[in-house]
């Protein structure tokens, strides 16, 4: 690189767009949210400064606090099952073979898919009477009557809303799990082998601590995913019973549009950012020494 | 491996995809049902009638299916040349050239990565609405670049980065210039990375909805899963037409599908190195 007659400036114009881009649609608008926060601003009215009000609003709201705890209780519901599930899956799926590929590869499949677009597609398997959940667990004499999974009780609209997105990201994990499997290097599976070990003594003593940091990297993934969690609770509960379902990204999306409380959704914002960007550093502490 | 180890593998492995498999069959299974059996309570499994009906709403529901399709996918091409085009040059500049403050830049430029581009979005609209990106494809795919450009620069960068540095030195030796370098030098051995890039951005922007429906008032301008939404309680059938939702739900689900199905190797690259960014 020094060797070379190319100067600074010259690196300097090929990273230009990028770092303008990024100062105007990013840098800007975090320090535009900040001022935001300390403001009463509702469009109709100018915006005036009131210090840190809109947090001690946000800290007093019991709406907030509604949304949050629902929040942690959709991650703390999801995260075990995506991790355990997901682990599972990729032991299954891992070793190579044609029919474990092929289960690899369509397992993966919904992970393409928008999550919009398979809250839609549940919203449907979940609907009391036109969908086939209900329909094949009467068949099947589990209920007597349909049951009304979507919008009606906190819980159980939790709990459908988890399956559907279990189904939609597990491939997610077990996809880095396969890749964290693979890369332990054979001989040390054998070296397990020719003591003699079985295959769950291989699995607690060899794959798991060999995988460690990667289920670490997915469980971080998985709980900053699902506090960030907004399209399947639009879509398939729009935040029914009485916003009992809606998250803090619904709380902060309908304080900033359908009310145009700007300054209170802003300070709100602000504190979602704060509480993903806790889990990130760790999460990126945690690949940084992975790499090394 | 034993005989009935393998068979056991084998039958487990055959539930689990089935299981995976039945909600994506059974929508669009659901699909081309006719009307009435589309409506029916309870559902039918099977279809008992093939028909076309559902998909025939769909492409008249309000502004017409190719409307909302031409603005996703335009969306998408938009994301993508976008990325592209910020990224290859960035990617290239950070990874070969000795620029002051280079590790400040990079650090700036994935700033990105540690703001969830959800509590942006405040900021963002009333900064649209103002030089008129509101309602525009070039402003959600704005957006849309906004949340793909550090995956894309982290990919690219590494990708630069890795190119021997004689291959370059020889193309200095003949007197070729940084962009002649950069297009005859780099692009070809980074292929691959380009297009783990380009399948990451429109995967993105296709699926992307809540930037979509803030973006977007006018309905016009609706994205595919954000007409969808809509249409999944308001229907000129009264309550929500199953069929249509469902053929919507089918219609957006296959280029996703087909672009992994087709292009896995990328996909899978992409996700190993970006997951660990």
């Amino acid at each position: 690189m020094q060797g070379t007659r190319r100067n600074r400036w010259t690196g300097l114009a090929y990273v230009a767009p990028a770092l303008v881009f990024v100062l105007v649609f990013t840098v800007y608008p975090l320090g535009r949210m900040i001022w935001m926060s300390l403001h009463e601003w509702s469009l109709i009215a100018e915006p005036h400064f009131i210090g840190l009000d809109n947090f001690r609003r946000a800290f007093g709201d019991e709406q907030f606090w509604t949304s949050f705890r629902f929040t942690l209780e959709y991650t703390v519901l999801i995260t075990p099952v995506l991790i355990v599930g997901g682990y599972l899956l990729a032991l299954l799926t891992a070793p190579s073979s044609t029919v474990r590929a092929v289960t690899r590869t369509v397992i993966f499949v919904p992970v393409v898919i928008g999550l919009g677009v398979s809250s839609l597609l549940w919203y449907w398997l979940f609907s009391t009477d036109f969908g086939v959940i209900n329909r094949i667990l009467l068949d099947l004499g589990l209920i007597d009557q349909p049951v009304l999974w979507l919008g009606v009780d906190a819980g159980t609209s939790n709990f459908a809303i988890s399956t559907s997105v279990v189904w939609k990201v597990i491939g997610f994990g077990m996809i880095l799990f396969v890749g964290a499997i693979q890369a332990i290097p054979t001989d040390i599976t054998e070296a397990s082998l020719v003591d003699g070990a079985g295959y769950l003594q291989r699995v607690t003593r060899v794959v798991l601590p060999l995988t460690m940091r990667t289920i670490l990297l997915v469980t971080l993934l998985s709980v900053i995913g699902s506090l960030l969690a907004f399209d399947q609770f639009y879509i398939m509960t729009a935040g029914q019973p009485q916003n009992e379902t809606a998250t803090s990204v619904f709380f902060v999306y309908l304080n900033s549009f359908p009310y145009l409380k700007l300054g209170y959704g802003a300070a709100l914002s602000l504190i979602l950012a704060v509480t993903i960007l806790a889990f990130t550093i760790v999460q990126l502490v945690l690949t940084r020494r992975s790499e090394s | 491996m034993t005989g009935r180890t393998g068979y056991l593998v084998g039958a487990v492995c055959v539930a689990i995809s089935t299981v995976m498999l039945l909600p994506l069959v059974y929508s669009m299974l659901a699909s081309i049902k006719p009307t009435a059996e589309a409506a029916a309570t309870p559902p039918t499994y099977l279809p008992h009638g093939v028909s076309l009906d559902s998909y025939r709403r769909l492409w008249d529901y309000q502004e017409g299916l190719l409307t909302y399709l031409g603005n996703s996918f335009g969306t998408a091409v938009l994301t993508i040349v976008f990325t592209l085009l910020l990224t290859v040059p960035a990617g290239y500049g950070l990874s070969r050239f000795p620029i002051p403050g280079r590790e400040v830049i990079f650090v700036v430029l994935l700033l990105a990565l540690i703001i969830p581009y959800q509590a942006l979005l405040t900021p963002m609209f009333l900064m649209f609405a103002k030089i008129g990106l509101t309602n525009s494809l070039v402003g959600l795919a704005v957006l849309h670049t906004s949340i793909q450009l550090p995956f894309s620069l982290y990919i690219l960068r590494n990708t630069f980065a890795a190119v021997p540095r004689e291959i370059e030195e020889a193309a200095v030796m003949d007197g070729a210039g940084s962009l002649q370098i950069l297009l005859r030098v780099f692009l070809p051995p980074t292929v691959p990375a380009v297009v783990t890039v380009t399948l990451f951005a429109f995967i993105t922007s296709w699926n992307e909805f809540l930037g979509a429906l803030v973006m977007m008032s006018s309905s016009a301008k609706f994205t595919l899963p954000v007409i969808l939404a809509t249409a999944r309680t308001e229907t000129s059938l009264g309550g929500t037409d199953w069929g249509m939702l469902q053929a919507g739900v089918t219609i957006s689900i296959i280029p996703c599908v087909l672009v992994y199905l087709l292009l896995q190797r990328y996909y899978m690259a992409g996700l190993m190195s970006g997951a660990v960014k």
